[in-house]
């Protein structure tokens, strides 16, 4: 049971890695894992209302739910071209 | 086309490449590297990625741009890593029989690269470094 959890840009600066691999148990929803993050992290509080969330490659809710096996990404508002 | 390089884009040989005997017009957009940012002299630049989402993202850039707009093709290139000042970090290039769809397809996926794809930028001043993010 595992959540593989991506980070990007500042946040992955602020989580220390780019990668984490997660047990999923007692996570829900996408909100769930931002939270645990968030009280490792408390930097990542202040991106809160920015940050973006893809599940598998598509983007994602902060209520989206996570299941065993899903790719989790967050990450900044893009400033790509 | 669509591609995520790390090596400085071909842009000529991208263009001569897309372009085909039907068409009349090929629109070529080059996003490049900027030498300052809110009134910061800007060294260079790096680019990171969610690499396998971008993809996904540029593909579906390119497949709106083609249903959207009267083209018949379009190529988009974006380079990651480390850019000089003048280097280009992204390649647009629109084909079609006449130019205003071309030109507006180059637009449409310029704005909605800004907008979807995970790409972000990092700017290095001479006092340090920042990444930018995007206002969306």
């Amino acid at each position: 049971m595992s959540l593989r959890i991506l980070f990007f840009a500042s946040l992955a600066d602020i989580a220390g890695a780019r990668e984490v691999l997660l047990d999923a148990t007692g996570f829900t929803d996408v909100k769930s894992v931002f939270d645990k993050f968030a009280g490792d992290f408390p930097a990542l509080e202040k991106y809160r209302s920015s940050v973006l969330f893809a599940l598998n490659s598509e983007f994602a809710r902060s209520t989206s739910p996570v299941r065993d096996g899903d790719e989790l990404a967050f990450f900044p508002p893009v400033s790509g071209g | 086309m669509i591609r995520l390089v790390r090596e400085p884009i071909d842009i000529q040989s991208i263009a001569e490449s897309l372009q085909q005997p039907e068409d009349g017009a090929v629109v070529v957009f080059e996003g490049v590297v900027r030498n300052h940012s809110d009134g910061k002299a800007v060294l260079y630049l790096e680019y990171d990625a969610y690499e396998s989402m971008a993809l996904q993202k540029l593909e579906e850039v390119a497949s709106r741009a083609k249903k959207e707009f009267a083209i018949r093709d379009i190529a988009i290139v974006h380079r990651l890593g480390h850019m000089k000042i003048g280097e280009c970090s992204a390649l647009i290039v629109a084909a079609s029989a006449h130019r205003g769809p071309a030109f507006e397809a180059c637009r449409f996926a310029i704005d909605t690269i800004k907008q979807i794809v995970p790409i972000w930028k990092k700017e290095f001043y001479e006092d340090g470094e920042v990444w930018v993010e995007g206002t969306h």
